[in-house]
Parts: structure tokens; C-alpha cells; sequence
């Protein structure tokens, strides 16, 4: 991979997005540095998910910039297709192909987006599959696995194209409770080895255990944000001490 | 059936058209025309098949850079499924070799098959959009978000599920398309409806018609059987050990 490693590996400015007349982001300013991990937390409809979209390029945005890596891809003319190769996303819903077995899931964007032959593709397929313990499932069919296995299937398939970000979006939102800790496991290994990542999730307690630093999404735009200790043990604004008391009412925390 | 069988006319109807005799004459001529039915189709089929996909991922283009060619397709199937295919067929079977245009083809077959293939590639690329919309939107978002190109994710990720998903109502396009080759014989051609015609005329028993019926059924049956076992195999295959 070539580019610049000293910059931060991504910068959000003034990002602004509306669906018909609804503004979801009203001016989201970010910076990840590279091997951080941020938390994004907030209510259902803050603009987490949107934010996440936005930054690899599946929203087109309104107005501000998106620059990864020193590049802004929010220009003109940017090819699209080249910007995601280098990010991976995770989806609520997992969004794996039911009609390809796991292995194919996960060879498809390395053979057809990055032109690697199916021999490579599959090795580094296999090697990724035994790292999260899912090396008896890759001849299975997705449908076939628990939503927890799923999810993981789906990690593999963002780590598999080796990108430089990875984006999570409340990837265990749609798992049962008894399912969502071996994911989470995964998401840790994961940020142990430096990997660079934006999550939006409603784990509060996972998000204070991994997290670099955490930021408070309201309303579309980015309230509050520092190390997890401080947002969640002193946070400044009354809308995080509201949001967060109401997730302690709700034992999420 | 007890009152078919007891009707006033029934014993004239069953000599004109269940007669033993008329039906071992006609049978095998109508069967070795039936020959030219199978070919008709299996041609148009392998053009239809090809065409309406690429006319419904015409359709699907995103954004207004396409607006021209989403209406050129609009166009082309409200056309094509407007106009009744027997008239399709009479005017480019009759009109186009009159035409006496030079290196176009003045055979009543070519114009049959062409005539064919137009007017069910517009069927069933409806069919076929049906099962792109149908295939959820987080399915290209995956896609692309892999760096897959709008092409690409239609073709290894939508268009194969949005295929399985229609498949029924794809085998039901096929069958009309095979009981409608008989209508290329309008042009002259001798298939197996000509062929009863033929029989019929020198007979003046309608037991020819019979026998072709039976003809085409003998066909559609097996593949409707068929066309069942492949979807149920794929579901299978995907859903095994499910516990649902």
C-alpha cells in the first residue's frame, strides 16, 4: 500500500448531508488518526449510520469534504471504485451474498476488484478464517450460519481486501445477546493490532473498553467528544448526560 | 366429461377427433415437424434470454446521464408487448422479404424467430427487472462498497439472485413461447401446426389437431418438472440445516 502514514488516516469538514428535506448531518467536523479507534454514540437517527456511508462514498454528500489519507475523495472526479478497495465496511444486517459460499464472499472483491488470481485470494481467505475461527464454515452457505458467524463472515470479507480503514456500522445491532461478545472479541483483536476504525455502536460499555476516543453524535452534528473515561464518566453537555443517563435506565451500561 | 360424452354430437366429435386410425397416419409427419417447433424455440430462447437481460440492466442505469437509453428500453417493451404477436409476425414475415432489401434474409423462418425473440425479450426483461428490484439495495451497497463496479455488482451479485428469484415465471414465458412457434407456420413455414393443417385439409378429420396438442404438452410437462427440481435443488443447497 503506498501513501502517507505520518497524516491523520481520515478528516471529515463541515460534512452536510439531507435525504429529500430531512438534514441527517448539519456540519460534521472528524479526524481519525492513523491505528485510532473511535466510537461514534448517539441516539437512532443522530447520523452515525449516514456519517459511515458518507465517508466511503455509498452517500454522495451534500456539501464538505472528506479526505482519507491525504486525498480528498469528496473531489471531483474521484474514482469511487478506487476509494472503497481501501476502506472496509461492516453492515448491521451482515449484507452477505446468500447465493456464494463463505470462501466466495470473501474472494470476490480481492479477485474482481483487486485483480488478484483465485489461488492468492483464497490463501489469504483461509488464513483470515482461521484467525476468527471460522475455518470449518468456508464451504458453507451464509444462510447456514448463526448471526454471530455471519457477522464474522462479514469482517473477513472488509479485512480481506486489506483495507487502511474500516468502518463498523452497530454491527452487533441485529445479533442475539449470547452472540454479540464473540464479535466483539473479533472488533477487539482487531483494534489490538493497530487496525485504524469508525464504529458507530450502541455498545456502551464495549465502546469505553475499546475506543481511542469517543464522539456523542446529536442531531447531525458531533456534540461532544474525548477519551471514553471522560465522556462517560464526566461528560460536558447536558445531551450526552441525557443520553447516557437514559442508557444507564436501560442497563446498557 | 359425462356430459362431453353424452352430448347429442359426442359420436360425430370423436371420429373427427379422437380417431384411431387418423391419429397413427398423422402422428409421426406431425412429429418430425414438431422438430422445426423445438428449433424455433431453442433459438429465439438462447437470443431471448440474452436480450431482455441486457434490455432490463438498460433500465436499471442509475442517475439522468442514462435517461435517453432507460427511455429507448421503456419504449421497446411497451412497444413490443403492446402490439399482438401475431401481427409482429405478419409484418416483418411479410413485410420485410417484400421489401426485396439486398443481404437481408427473405427466409419466413428467420422472420419468425426474429419477430418471436422481440416480442418475448420484452416480456421477460420485465420479468427479469421484477427480480433485480426485488434483490434488497444493501446487496449492491456490500457490492460496491468492495470496490466492485456498478457492472460488476450487478453481475455477481444482483443479477444472479435476482435470476433464481424469477425462474419460475421465466419457465412460465417460456412455455407461451413454445406453444407460440406454432404461430411461425402462419408464415408457411411447416411446423407442427401447419403440418395438422396439412393433414387436416387432405382428411377433413380434426384429429391432426389432437395429436399436436398432445405434442406440445408431452414437451412442456417435463420441462415445468424440470425448471421445479433446479429451484428446489438451489434452495437446498442454500438453506440446508436451517433451522427456520
Amino acid at each position: 500500500m503506498s501513501g502517507a502514514t505520518d497524516g491523520p488516516a481520515l478528516v471529515v469538514e463541515a460534512l452536510r448531508k439531507s435525504f429529500g428535506g430531512l438534514e441527517v448531518l448539519r456540519g460534521v467536523d472528524l479526524s481519525l488518526a492513523e491505528h485510532e479507534v473511535v466510537c461514534l454514540i448517539g441516539a437512532s437517527g443522530s447520523g452515525k449510520s449516514t456519517l459511515l456511508r458518507c465517508v466511503n462514498l455509498l452517500e454522495p454528500v451534500d456539501s464538505g469534504r472528506i479526505v482519507l489519507h491525504g486525498e480528498e475523495v469528496t473531489a471531483r472526479g474521484v474514482d469511487v471504485n478506487r476509494v472503497r478497495r481501501g476502506i472496509g465496511i461492516v453492515f448491521q444486517a451482515f449484507n452477505l451474498f446468500p447465493h456464494m459460499s463463505v470462501l466466495r464472499n470473501i474472494t470476490l472483491g480481492p479477485t474482481k476488484a483487486l485483480g488478484l488470481s483465485r489461488t492468492e485470494a483464497e490463501a489469504h481467505a483461509d488464513e483470515l478464517l482461521a484467525r476468527f475461527g471460522l475455518r470449518d464454515k468456508r464451504d458453507e452457505y451464509p444462510d447456514r450460519l448463526s448471526g454471530g458467524q455471519q457477522q464474522r463472515v462479514a469482517i473477513v470479507r472488509a479485512l480481506a481486501m486489506r483495507p487502511r480503514l474500516l468502518l463498523l456500522d452497530e454491527v452487533t445491532s441485529a445479533l442475539d445477546p449470547e452472540l454479540v461478545a464473540e464479535v466483539l472479541a473479533a472488533i477487539r483483536e482487531l483494534a489490538a493490532e493497530g487496525m485504524t476504525m469508525l464504529i458507530a455502536t450502541h455498545e456502551m460499555s464495549f465502546a469505553r473498553d475499546v475506543a481511542h476516543r469517543v464522539c456523542f453524535l446529536d442531531a447531525g452534528v458531533i456534540l461532544e467528544q474525548g477519551p471514553p473515561e471522560e465522556i462517560f464518566g464526566a461528560p460536558r453537555e447536558p445531551r450526552t448526560q441525557q443520553f447516557l443517563q437514559r442508557i444507564v435506565e436501560a442497563g446498557r451500561l | 366429461m359425462l356430459v362431453v360424452v353424452r352430448s347429442a354430437g359426442w359420436d360425430d366429435v370423436k371420429e373427427a377427433f379422437f380417431s384411431r386410425q387418423e391419429f397413427a397416419e398423422a402422428f409421426p409427419d406431425i412429429l418430425s415437424a414438431f422438430w422445426t417447433n423445438v428449433k424455433i424455440f431453442l433459438i429465439a430462447e438462447v437470443f431471448i434470454l440474452v436480450f431482455a437481460l441486457a434490455i432490463a440492466v438498460l433500465r436499471s442505469l442509475p442517475g439522468p446521464v442514462f435517461f435517453p437509453i432507460r427511455a429507448l428500453a421503456v419504449v421497446y417493451v411497451d412497444l413490443f408487448r403492446g402490439i399482438p404477436t401475431i401481427l409482429v409476425i405478419y409484418i416483418l414475415g411479410f413485410g420485410i422479404p417484400a421489401l426485396q432489401l439486398p443481404h437481408v434474409p427473405i427466409d419466413p423462418l428467420f422472420w419468425g424467430v426474429v419477430s418471436l425473440v422481440l416480442v418475448y425479450s420484452a416480456y421477460v426483461s420485465e420479468v427479469y427487472r421484477a427480480g433485480i428490484e426485488s434483490v434488497h439495495p444493501s446487496q449492491a451497497a456490500a457490492a460496491r462498497s468492495l470496490g466492485l463496479t456498478h457492472g460488476q455488482s450487478l453481475r455477481f451479485v444482483v443479477v444472479p439472485q435476482a435470476v433464481r428469484r424469477v425462474i419460475p415465471p421465466l419457465l412460465n414465458d417460456f412455455i407461451g413461447l413454445q406453444k407460440d412457434t406454432a404461430l411461425v407456420g402462419l408464415l408457411g413455414v411447416v411446423e407442427a401446426f401447419r403440418q395438422s393443417q396439412i393433414e387436416v385439409a387432405a382428411s377433413f378429420n380434426y384429429t391432426p389437431y389432437i395429436a399436436t396438442a398432445i405434442i406440445f404438452v408431452a414437451l412442456t410437462v417435463p420441462m415445468a418438472r424440470f425448471t421445479d427440481w433446479l429451484v428446489a435443488r438451489d434452495k437446498r443447497r442454500q438453506q440446508a440445516g436451517r433451522l427456520a
